[in-house]
């Protein structure tokens, strides 16, 4: 499988054959690829462009990342260049992997959450929503209806962070700084919620095999509706700053464009594929939680371009509010999570009475608890898109196989489509639409 | 145990109530190809496990025998809003599958990614290199028989060990 005898520009680094090679040095479906013409062009097509012998002496291969500030991380994008017009593209990803998947088939069910929300660190509520998720379906446990309807508060709150996350780097990456400000002030009021709630502002191990792990706070009804008031005349000031303003529709509208089957095939989902025009999204088309019972609009573009996936975050944060206000009026009574002294731990005024409490919070915290053999693929609808988790056990305390289904690593695979032709200060608005969290490229 | 469904000449199993295909190695890719038509258009996840220490898992349907490897595809239906799930079993002596990148071009990363941490080769696959870890680093992670801890770090640029 190594290919070391090919040619490679430039300096020699560990990637080696990750990297982008030069035109005589690629087969023709990499070529395909890499100038982002997988639907466009048959591949003969692609293998006379390879043959053109002449573009190598007139254009140039660099490198954007793994430390440019405009990839969020340590994406490394290598651009071939013919001027300032870009040709081909490949992102080389791997700078953050930790192994959290095999890191995670160490730990157990109730210490997963803890590994799996520092995956994607902009919307971690998700990540352990869909690890507990697929937990409980192994388990065959069903959650009671306040610990559901808390979960979908705290990942319809971290959903509008999230999008506010995108929308402060995604003005800066563009040129306009004070979004940056207002992005992050903006963020700031919904983490602070986080902080009272969980006590962390990230990774907060929040959500948990069997519910949540602390009820709400006293007043937190309060503190929402403060939230949802403040935030929508915000939005209307993002709209007075940046969507009507001709030079943010200059530097996105056209820009970095998609059509639907590409999206498709290249396994796009979230924002990047419903502003193609492709209405999906599984809140509404394969319900979990209790979507079902709550009224939102799924926002859809119509051109697939860079204006198109701002436009439907920004929008996307009001129906988040609209969700939010649903859950307040309707949010249950009861438990905040199963009532299973085998799956949660005992309350801790009750280990002091009582030594059966003692034994099963002992037994929790040490060994954890056992899991029916089985193996289940849950999904649920990140900020980013689908985020997957493929869980198998094997019959014991800890996951045999833990795979979480990242979108942004799917998302990426568009960059050589939406690049190709642009210049480079396009492929910055391209890579900051694209909103990848490299935690859960690389995880 | 029931009779066994069969769809597209392959045993179907349902597992906490999603759907799985059986496809043996061979049929693998002519039954995408025949879910593809069906409608099921995005390859939403390519991944792997490494059965090595769990050889007797749960949800084969008889007459598939187990290998050390098993692919697991996830495929996804926008009209019939279904999911599909093909569990495809890949031996360790010869760990090669087809590749999906000419049906589904999604499945470049992910494949990739396989590649990189369970050593599955992809035939057709444009681009097999790895994919998360350097291009010169030893053995693939997520297999079972890769210990977690006491590696020696094996970057190039890292000093001896003090």
């Amino acid at each position: 499988m190594t290919s070391t005898e090919r040619v490679y520009p430039g300096a020699i680094t560990s990637e080696g054959a990750q990297e982008l090679a030069a035109r005589g040095a690629s087969t023709a479906a990499e070529l395909l690829r890499e100038q982002g013409s997988v639907l466009r062009l048959s591949e003969v097509a692609a293998a006379e462009q390879a043959d053109r012998a002449g573009p190598e002496d007139e254009t140039m291969i660099i490198n954007m990342g793994p430390q440019h500030p405009s990839t969020h991380g340590v994406l490394r994008v290598m651009l071939e260049l013919e001027g300032e017009t870009v040709l081909r593209t490949k992102p080389i990803m791997g700078y953050l992997h930790t192994g959290m998947e095999k890191t995670g088939e160490d730990l157990t069910y109730l210490q997963g959450a803890t590994n799996v929300t520092r995956m994607d660190y902009a919307s971690p509520f998700f990540n352990e929503l869909v690890f507990s998720l697929a937990t409980e379906a192994l388990l065959e446990v069903d959650i009671p209806p306040r610990a559901t309807w808390i979960r979908m508060l705290m990942c319809e709150l971290n959903r509008i962070s999230s999008h506010f996350l995108f929308l402060a780097t995604n003005g800066m990456d563009l040129g306009a700084i004070s979004m940056i400000l207002y992005g992050w002030r903006e963020r700031d009021m919904v983490l602070q919620f986080f902080e009272k709630t969980t006590g962390l502002r990230m990774n907060h191990n929040y959500v948990r095999p069997g519910g949540v792990a602390v009820d709400l706070p006293d007043g937190w009804r309060d503190d929402v509706l403060r939230l949802l008031d403040a935030l929508p005349s915000r939005l209307e000031e993002y709209d007075d700053l940046m969507t009507g303003q001709p030079i943010w529709r200059g530097r996105t509208q056209g820009i970095g464009l998609l059509t639907p089957e590409e999206a498709v095939a290249l396994g796009a989902t979230g924002p990047i594929l419903r502003s193609t025009g492709v209405p999906w999204d599984l809140r509404r088309d394969l319900p979990y939680l209790a979507y079902d019972q709550v009224d939102f609009n799924v926002v859809v573009g119509s051109y697939g371009d860079v204006f198109d996936r701002y436009a439907i975050r920004l929008n996307e944060i009001r129906e988040s509010i609209d969700i939010v206000r649903q859950i307040v009026d309707r949010m249950p009574g009861g438990d905040y999570r199963v009532q299973d002294r085998k799956i949660t731990p005992p309350p801790r005024a009750r280990i002091d009475e009582s030594m059966e409490a003692l034994i099963h919070h002992f037994k929790i915290f040490t060994e954890g608890f056992r899991v029916p053999e089985g193996e289940v693929y849950v999904a649920v609808e990140s900020p980013r898109g689908e985020l997957g988790c493929y869980l198998v056990s094997d019959g014991s305390g800890k996951p045999y196989r833990l795979h979480i289904r990242g979108p942004s690593f799917y998302n990426l695979q568009t960059l050589p489509h939406m690049m190709r032709g642009g210049l480079i200060p396009d492929a910055v608005a391209v890579i900051s639409s694209v909103d990848p969290i490299m935690g859960e490229v690389d995880r | 145990m029931a009779d066994v469904e069969l769809r597209h000449g392959v045993p179907e199993t349902r597992a906490l109530g999603q759907v799985v295909l059986h496809p043996p190695r061979g049929a693998y890719r002519d039954v995408v190809a025949g879910l593809r038509q069906e409608g099921f258009t995005m390859c939403v996840d390519v991944t792997a496990v490494d059965y090595l220490t769990h050889p007797g898992r749960s949800g084969l349907p008889p007459g598939v025998a187990p290998e050390r490897f098993e692919v697991v595809v996830t495929l996804l239906s926008f009209e019939r809003r279904e999911r599909l799930r093909l569990r495809v079993q890949v031996p360790e002596h010869d760990p090669v599958l087809d590749s999906l990148y000419d049906l589904h071009p999604s499945s470049e990363a992910p494949e990739r990614e396989v590649f990189d941490m369970f050593g599955v080769a992809f035939e057709g696959h444009p681009d097999l290199t790895r994919i998360l870890m350097p291009e010169d680093w030893e053995g693939h992670p997520l297999r079972k028989d890769y210990s977690v801890g006491r590696i020696p770090v094996q970057f190039k640029a890292a000093g001896a060990p003090r």
